[in-house]
């Protein structure tokens, strides 16, 4: 294990979410021309990992990482091998391609700072987790990947289908996160284990431990919310509603990805157990079917290409969970494979729309003399896609076949799920690639053009690339897919699949696929409609279901608040005082800790008369008929409590007590004499009864709390303190005085504050005066003195 | 309330109070009193002033708003804290200087300052509430 | 004293917590000042009556011992102060209150929590 230089590493992490700081300020000052010198950071980040790549192809492991809360044991820290290395090469290298695509797309458009803000930081997020070893830091790069895609998704957030499509991105993948983050704090707490390198040396402990069914769960509920498995797919198409370049980001090579980079990190470790090679081939044999059906279903062209991401990340989950080599051979090379054509095939679709304007297959056609070099692309991706020779598609459905063609019947049934899901998305990648280029052109596209360089530039480069790995696939294999497939089995993988096709069952399976593809391309429209005919039948899906679920939620949460938050002050006092003699009598009717019996108070004649004083003056607040009684009873009651500080030694408290109790009844009666009100309790007695057993509870309550805190020995080191130094220290000799304003200063600073800012809302409230329809306007009487 | 007798003896009672509140006031270290109590007579002196002659004459002898009196006061009561900053100490750590004036020591001193600052702080914003409340009253 | 003290403390919970259960303002306000002087007092004899002497130095010595503890007359001192202006915050508030709404029983004080509050949207 080596250590890679920490600031490079960091500087490749950091520049995404600088580039994100600056693209506001950048898209203002240079238009979409900002899209050039942005396009520089996930570059220059791409260069920093691409100088490590013939260091990990060698099989070494660069980690770096900061302390970040020893305490927990959490570190900031994170590992590149040949898996992390070739996703963060596909992140910044189609991150590049997107940002110039993203400048000519949205071009004119007034958000675009803002959204060139958001894809660099969803980069930076994507770039960090598939770096991430520590697995804290893993869950905060996923959870914000989550995020950032909910930005993204968004961005149209005028329209109410895009935070439709935003909000169901989040709740489930964020949600999918806080699964994540329940397995991560299970692996940490239960076996020990803090990061990547940790879980991936201690594979057997994890797979003896106890908890494995547990980790195994939690760990699938992050990674199948994230790359969209049955049923959790729904997202996936909905999120369609985003601005093409960031469907054709993050629904091909990053985001949906996530899920599965989590599958392959963790198959060394939680891989090669019944559970996982039953559970996932499962998922991901449904999820490839379906979502290839329903892709052709769709008419919307990237709707289309959504499904196919969807079944393409069923194969990639039902590979993992085969778990043979091969199977993670033709996983790694379908991974690679897909993120190229994928990604090139959304831009096209985007390119199409943006000349169009319109994605409907049906409206489409004739599109190719206008625009040859966006053709172009589109058949090289769509060749790769269909697993044509010599491109990268090629390569993993020739391995995918490898993988499957021998086994029992479990096996067999995968193969056919792989055969005629391949077969699908083989006329799934034509429907889009070749129906709008080809044919005669339909009345309603007008000036058909080719886009600007930016525009189609992306998708051409991934398509070459397509074509370059096949054709150069020594180099290919020796630089990615053998390094991570290495790392997703655990020990050396050596690949030499290469483009000329040899004749065996592989290839024989393969050219079924084509055939029966090409049956599907041609039959495509028959299919849609039968499969529509069906969905309708059956009327209702998960995507309904989310509905259902969200404003079921709602209605609980409605019906919950309104419960506990009535809006009566009574109900709120009543429980607060319930809840304050129960915190008081409980525990000492729990642990038996009441007060000793007390002596009957010896105490002095006048000490009587002020208690009784005070008892007079609080009855009769109580039982005051009118407001004058009330006012002077209070003010006798507060009187007694001053005389009683000065009987105690507290002659400050005594005068500030006298003082308060003045100016209180003062006010007191300036305000009741104006509000006419009497302070009388009109209420029957079976409204008062309970609320008088409620008070005496309480009432109680702190009466023997006081008897036990003074039925305790008392700590006298404080008062030691402040009655030895004073005077020696602070050069006072009334130490009150001394207290409030040397010893505790800071303590009575906060008390002003508080009492100037009390001074100023009752300003403020008498001023504004509020009308019945609740709209505060300035009182017209009063005069700014 | 507004009889003859005590809107004559007001103004008299009220400067008398002022006056015995600064005593408190400055007293406070040693003796009972001190800036809380010392602002809560002065706040009185000046609710009564208002009770006796109307809200308009005590806006007119206090000059500044009520709040501003408090405000400075909390102004004080900052610097008082700040000043051993200057000197290198922890914040609000009491400076002492013992000038001879007039022939006796005289404790000046940033606790002080702060008590003033206390002082201040009480007549302005208790004053400020009364006299809204009585102002009230008027209309 | 310490018994007659939180007996005291008792009655003046009691009283102030059943005033502070009524649904009229008025009476309200009034447990708000009996609470308040309750926590006082509370807090007062919590640092013990151990002596009835003021806690001054004499004007010829350095220290002073067997005085009343000083520290809860300083936390009560200032507590005094401040509960004072809450009261006059509140006093106020309920005055604006009356003078707006035109009740003083809180059960018809519904500006923030609306009675028969519809479903919140449950669009996206």
């Amino acid at each position: 294990m080596a250590e890679i230089e920490a600031t490079t590493g960091t500087l490749a992490l950091a520049l995404p979410f600088l580039a994100a700081a600056l693209a506001p300020i950048l898209r203002r000052g240079l238009g979409h021309h900002a899209a050039w010198l942005l396009a520089l950071a996930p570059a220059v980040a791409f260069a920093i990992l691409w100088s490590t790549v013939p260091r990990v192809a060698e099989g070494e492991v660069l980690t770096f990482g900061y302390e970040w809360i020893p305490a927990f044991d959490a570190r900031f820290s994170f590992r590149i091998d040949g898996l992390s290395s070739t996703f963060a090469l596909l992140i910044t290298g189609i991150g590049t391609l997107i940002v110039l695509y993203a400048g000519g797309y949205l071009k004119g458009h007034r958000d675009q700072g803002r959204f060139f803000s958001f894809i660099l930081m969803f980069m930076g997020a994507m770039l960090g987790l598939v770096l991430a070893d520590d697995l804290l830091t893993l869950f905060v790069y996923w959870e914000l990947t989550s995020i950032t895609s909910f930005l993204l998704i968004g961005f149209d957030h005028e329209r109410e289908r895009a935070r439709r499509g935003a909000i169901q991105a989040l709740v489930i993948t964020g949600g999918g996160g806080l699964v994540l983050l329940a397995g991560v704090i299970a692996i940490r707490e239960w076996t020990g284990l803090h990061s990547m390198t940790e879980v991936l040396a201690a594979g057997d402990a994890l797979r003896d431990s106890p908890y494995y069914t547990a980790i195994f769960i939690l760990v699938l509920g992050g990674a199948f919310t994230k790359s969209a498995q049955m049923p959790f797919h729904v997202w996936l198409p909905n999120a369609m509603e985003a601005p093409t370049p960031v469907s054709a980001y993050l629904h091909s090579a990053t985001m949906v990805k996530a899920g599965v980079y989590l599958l392959m990190r963790m198959q060394p470790a939680l891989g090669d157990t019944a559970l996982w090679t039953t559970v996932l081939p499962a998922f991901g044999a449904v999820t490839l079917v379906v979502g290839a059906l329903l892709a052709v279903r769709a008419t919307d062209i990237k709707i289309t290409l959504a499904y196919t991401t969807v079944a393409s990340l069923g194969l990639l989950v039902m590979l993992i969970g085969v778990g043979s080599e091969t199977a993670l051979i033709a996983a790694v090379l379908y991974l690679i494979a897909h993120s190229l054509f994928k990604g090139g095939l959304f831009m096209v679709a985007g390119s199409v729309d943006h000349s169009a304007h319109t994605r409907e297959i049906d409206q489409l056609g004739g599109l190719g003399r206008a625009m040859p070099l966006t053709f172009a692309a589109a058949l090289l991706c769509a060749l790769s896609m269909g697993g044509l020779t010599p491109f990268v598609g090629f390569l993993a459905k020739e391995e995918i076949y490898h993988a499957l063609e021998y086994g029992d019947a479990y096996h067999i049934a995968l193969l056919v799920a792989a055969i005629l899901g391949n077969a699908l998305m083989f006329a799934a990648a034509f429907i889009v690639a070749l129906k709008p280029f080809v044919g005669k052109k339909p009345e309603t596209i007008e000036h058909p053009h080719e886009g600007a360089l930016t525009i189609w530039l992306g998708p051409l480069v991934l398509g070459v690339l397509s074509l370059l790995g096949a054709l150069f696939y020594g180099t290919y294999h020796e630089l990615f897919s053998s390094p991570m497939a290495s790392a997703t089995v655990g020990e050396p993988v050596e690949i030499e699949i290469g483009w000329i096709p040899h004749l065996n069952l592989a290839f024989a399976l393969s050219m079924a696929t084509v055939a029966l593809g090409i049956v599907i391309y041609l039959a495509s429209t028959g299919i849609r409609r039968a499969t529509s005919g069906f969905l309708s039948a059956l009327g209702w899906g998960p995507d309904h279901g989310f509905d259902q679920a969200m404003r079921g939620l709602l209605r609980f949460a409605f019906a919950l608040t309104s419960r506990l938050q009535s809006g009566r002050l009574d109900y709120y006092m009543t429980a607060t005082v319930i809840v304050i003699a129960a915190a008081l009598l409980v525990p000492m009717a729990i642990t038996g800790a009441v007060p000793a019996e007390p002596k009957f108070p010896d105490l002095r004649f006048y000490e009587w008369v002020v208690l009784a004083l005070i008892i007079v003056g609080i009855v009769a607040v109580v039982i005051a008929k009118n407001r004058l009684t009330a006012i002077v009873s209070l003010g006798i009651q507060g009187f007694g409590v001053a005389l009683m500080f000065m009987l105690l030694g507290a002659p400050d408290l005594s005068f500030t007590q006298f003082m308060v109790e003045t100016l209180s009844v003062v006010i007191l009666a300036l305000v009741m004499t104006r509000l006419k009100l009497s302070p009388a309790d009109h209420r029957p007695l079976r409204e008062t009864l309970p609320d008088a057993a409620l008070a005496l509870a309480g009432g109680i309550g702190f009466g023997l709390f006081l008897l036990l805190i003074t039925q305790r020995p008392f700590d006298p080191v404080l008062s030691d303190f402040f009655e030895r130094y004073s005077y020696a220290i602070a050069h006072g000799r009334n130490i009150v005085n001394v207290i409030l304003v040397d010893f505790r200063g800071v303590d009575t600073m906060g008390e002003i504050a508080v009492v100037m800012i009390t001074g100023l809302a009752i300003l403020a409230l008498i001023r504004i005066r509020v009308g019945r329809g609740g709209k505060a306007q300035p009182d017209p009487t009063e005069t700014t003195p | 309330m507004r009889t003859i007798i005590f809107r004559f003896t007001a103004p008299y009672l009220t400067s008398l109070m002022v006056l015995f509140s600064v005593f408190v006031l400055l007293r406070g270290h040693n003796e009972p009193g001190g800036g809380f109590i010392g602002g809560l007579i002065a706040a009185s002196a000046f609710a009564i002033y208002g009770i006796a002659c109307g809200v308009a004459p005590v806006r007119r002898a206090l000059y500044f708003h009520p709040l501003a009196i408090s405000a400075c006061g909390l102004f004080f009561a900052v610097i008082a804290g700040l000043l051993s900053v200057f000197t290198g100490q922890g914040f609000m750590t009491g400076l002492w200087a013992f000038p001879a004036i007039l022939g006796g020591d005289v404790g000046l001193s940033t606790p002080l300052l702060f008590d003033i600052g206390v002082y201040l702080v009480v007549v302005g914003s208790i004053t400020s509430i009364a006299l809204a409340l009585e102002e009230r009253e008027s209309d | 004293m310490e018994t007659a003290l939180s007996v005291l403390v008792g009655c003046l919970f009691t009283v102030s917590l059943y005033l502070l259960l009524s649904k009229h303002i008025i009476r309200m306000l009034l447990g708000v000042v009996l609470l308040s002087n309750a926590v006082n007092i509370l807090i007062f004899t919590a640092g013990r009556i151990v002596s009835v002497a003021p806690p001054f130095i004499p004007q010829d010595a350095e220290t002073v011992s067997d005085v009343a503890n000083p520290l809860p007359q300083a936390l009560v001192l200032t507590a005094i102060v401040i509960s004072f202006s809450f009261f006059a915050f509140l006093l106020v508030l309920a005055y604006r209150a009356y003078q707006d709404l035109g009740t003083d029983d809180t059960d018809e004080m519904r500006v923030a929590e609306p009675e028969n509050d519809g479903l919140p949207p449950l669009g996206y």
